[in-house]
């Protein structure tokens, strides 16, 4: 194997002072032999007759110590010389990465930038969501352009694949919300009230709510993945210069199905809510689910219904139009893939959780509470 | 240390760099290859073409352990690497240097700090400031100006992301240099230039260069020997003169089709 190189520090009898190599001058036998050389001066020779093999890293490491030394290279043979000579034709560059600005301007940067592209984003997202309104307008005057199967294709998707996960989360929220509601109310011997609190708050705001967040998550994503995946590869370059607007073909069979298939899902999830809260009740507070499902019909006003199936659609475009707007900023490299499928779950949470704050105000402000 | 040995590497070894004999590859019913032999000599640098999908890159990856053959055996410096651990073969892998087809560069990286992957990775305790050093001079030994090497690849042109993949590829200092379609995608001049390095790195380093190309002007200019890989095997290996004598049809489309006769040298 390698013999671990090392070098020894003499003064022959002209009293010049020469470093001794020995060993071979490897990548994987210097050892600490370059920190050694830093604490060596005024050096005069440094001697190779004693070395084994050397490759272009020991032929850097002497031609850098005889370069800051200004020593002279003696010794060698044929074949480390023109190692020697063929790293010293080469002019190294200055620095590994780009200089680090001073802390200061960094962080007051940094501030500067995260306002600008919040405020960016917010602009970027209304004017994308301007152009797939404008271009749904279009597709309504010519018909004959709506993808079908590509709307379809995404309902499967983003509808009936989720069925299965948000039956599950529902169920299990349901019998949970009548589990901590029945806890709570039998202290005051109130615990029939479970029923209303299931069914209000279901019907009104979690079934919805959590269906949108399980799609902000199982689609929005998705879709931010997808569409910067094509944009990477350059497809929708490719797409563009045949004439086909991706808008149309990428962007609004997405949005079309999330916008359809919100509803159907929010009301299925509460739906399923109500189903466990029933079950627990049953098992918990003795009301037989007969019992129970014409309660809820007495103590749940029909609004309930309208609000959560207005809401949902509203949800389904903000989901939509953010995973694609996402995907479609998408530039340069794989990891840009990641942070924008990222931003595009979390800004499409944020949004609808928002904007749920702000329905909340303004149906009780329409008298419907 | 726990584990497997890893096997040491010979440096003192004088035989064939690359022997490969008797290797099977398939993808579910597609055999890929099929009973194919090789041998690649110290210091030459081996073309290896074929029309596409006879399994070129698919021998590359045989021979540097990322695609397991079915069977045959695969020695490189004289040591059967195939059915060993990554811990085995590690100082046989330190040896040999990859450029893939599009660069493969750590996008999240600088160029320079590419170079020290390989660097950090096989020798942890190597001084971080010599440790620069070398990277900042292999960016430079690759043809990339200097000032390349605190840039990220999303920041190069393709011909010197390829320059950069090449730093990459020498980090180590290696013996054998696996080059996958090099100057595919280059201008020709760029492409030229990229011969001229691939053969200078030879000649200085002492390189042993085994070559995917498609490129007839790559194949004349600085490859000693010729691959011809076809009928799932190599079909014949030589200089182009002798492959020229041989009356096989894909060899006398490939050189004396009209491509092949533009690129070949006048005489």
């Amino acid at each position: 194997m390698t013999i671990t190189s090392d070098f020894v520090h003499e003064t022959d009898e002209n009293g010049a002072e020469i470093l001794r190599f020995s060993g071979d001058l490897s990548i994987g036998s210097l050892d600490d032999m370059p920190e050694r050389l830093r604490d060596c001066h005024s050096v005069d020779k440094l001697d190779l007759c004693d070395i084994g093999y050397m490759d272009t890293v020991g032929a850097w490491l002497i031609h850098r110590t005889a370069r800051d030394m200004e020593a002279e290279i003696v010794g060698g043979d044929d074949e480390a010389n023109r190692l020697i000579k063929a790293v010293g034709d080469v002019d190294p560059a200055s620095e590994v990465r780009p200089d680090p600005p001073n802390p200061i301007i960094r962080i007051l940067g940094d501030i500067g930038e995260a306002t600008s592209l919040a405020f960016s984003t917010l602009f970027g997202l209304i004017s994308f969501l301007g152009a797939v309104v404008a271009s749904f307008f279009s597709l309504l005057l010519h018909p004959g352009r709506i993808r079908w199967n590509a709307v379809i294709q995404r309902f499967d998707v983003v509808g009936v694949r989720a069925l299965g996960i948000i039956g599950l989360m529902s169920f299990l929220i349901g019998l949970v919300i009548a589990q901590q509601g029945a806890v709570q109310l039998r202290q005051f011997g109130a615990e029939v009230f479970t029923v209303n609190l299931v069914g209000r708050l279901t019907l009104r705001e979690l079934g919805v709510l959590m269906t949108a967040i399980m799609v902000a998550g199982r689609s929005g994503s998705a879709f931010a993945a997808q569409l910067g995946t094509m944009k990477l590869t350059e497809e929708i370059d490719a797409m563009r210069t045949i004439g086909v607007s991706p808008t149309e073909a990428l962007v609004l069979p997405r949005v079309l199905a999330a916008v359809l298939m919100l509803p159907l899902l929010g009301f299925y999830a509460s739906i399923m809510a109500i189903i466990g809260g029933g079950l627990l009740s049953w098992i918990e507070l003795d009301i037989p689910p007969g019992t129970f499902f014409s309660r809820i019909r007495e103590v749940v006003p029909i609004t309930d219904v309208y609000v959560g199936l207005v809401k949902a659609p509203v949800f389904g475009l903000i989901i939509a139009v953010t995973g694609c707007y996402q995907g479609m900023q998408v530039e340069g490299n794989a990891e840009e893939v990641g942070k924008r499928t990222t931003a595009a779950v979390v800004q499409a949470i944020f949004l609808v959780i928002v904007l749920d704050a702000f329905f909340a105000v303004f149906f009780t402000w329409i008298g419907w509470s | 240390m726990l584990g497997p040995k890893p096997i040491e590497y010979n440096r003192n070894y004088d035989g064939p760099i690359i022997c490969v004999k008797g290797l099977r590859n398939s993808f579910g019913d597609q055999v890929v290859h099929e009973d194919l032999d090789l041998d690649v000599q110290r210091g030459e640098i081996i073309g290896v073409v074929g029309g596409s999908g006879t399994g070129k890159s698919v021998l590359m990856r045989s021979i540097i352990g990322l695609q397991a053959p079915d069977e045959g055996e695969i020695k490189v410096f004289g040591e059967e690497i195939r059915g060993k651990s990554d811990a085995e073969t590690i100082e046989i892998r330190k040896r040999w240097g990859v450029l893939f087809q599009g660069g493969a560069l750590f996008s999240t990286l600088t160029v320079a700090e590419n170079v020290m992957v390989p660097i950090r990775e096989f020798y942890p305790k190597m001084d971080r400031d010599f440790r620069r050093e070398v990277a900042k001079y292999k960016v430079c030994l690759s043809g990339l100006p200097p000032d390349a090497a605190p840039k990220y690849p999303s920041e190069l042109s393709g011909g010197m992301k390829k320059r950069a993949g090449i730093a990459r590829a020498l980090a180590m200092d290696p013996e054998l240099l696996f080059l996958d379609e090099p100057t595919a995608g280059l201008d020709p001049i760029g492409a030229a230039a990229f011969d001229n390095l691939t053969k200078e790195l030879q000649q200085t380093l002492g390189l042993t260069v085994f070559l995917i190309t498609h490129d007839l002007d790559t194949l004349h200019a600085i490859c000693d020997r010729v691959a011809v890989l076809a009928d799932k095997k190599v079909i014949a290996v030589g200089t182009i003169p002798e492959l020229l004598a041989l009356d096989h049809p894909w060899i006398q489309e490939y050189f004396n089709g009209p491509r092949g006769r533009m690129a070949a040298p006048q005489s």
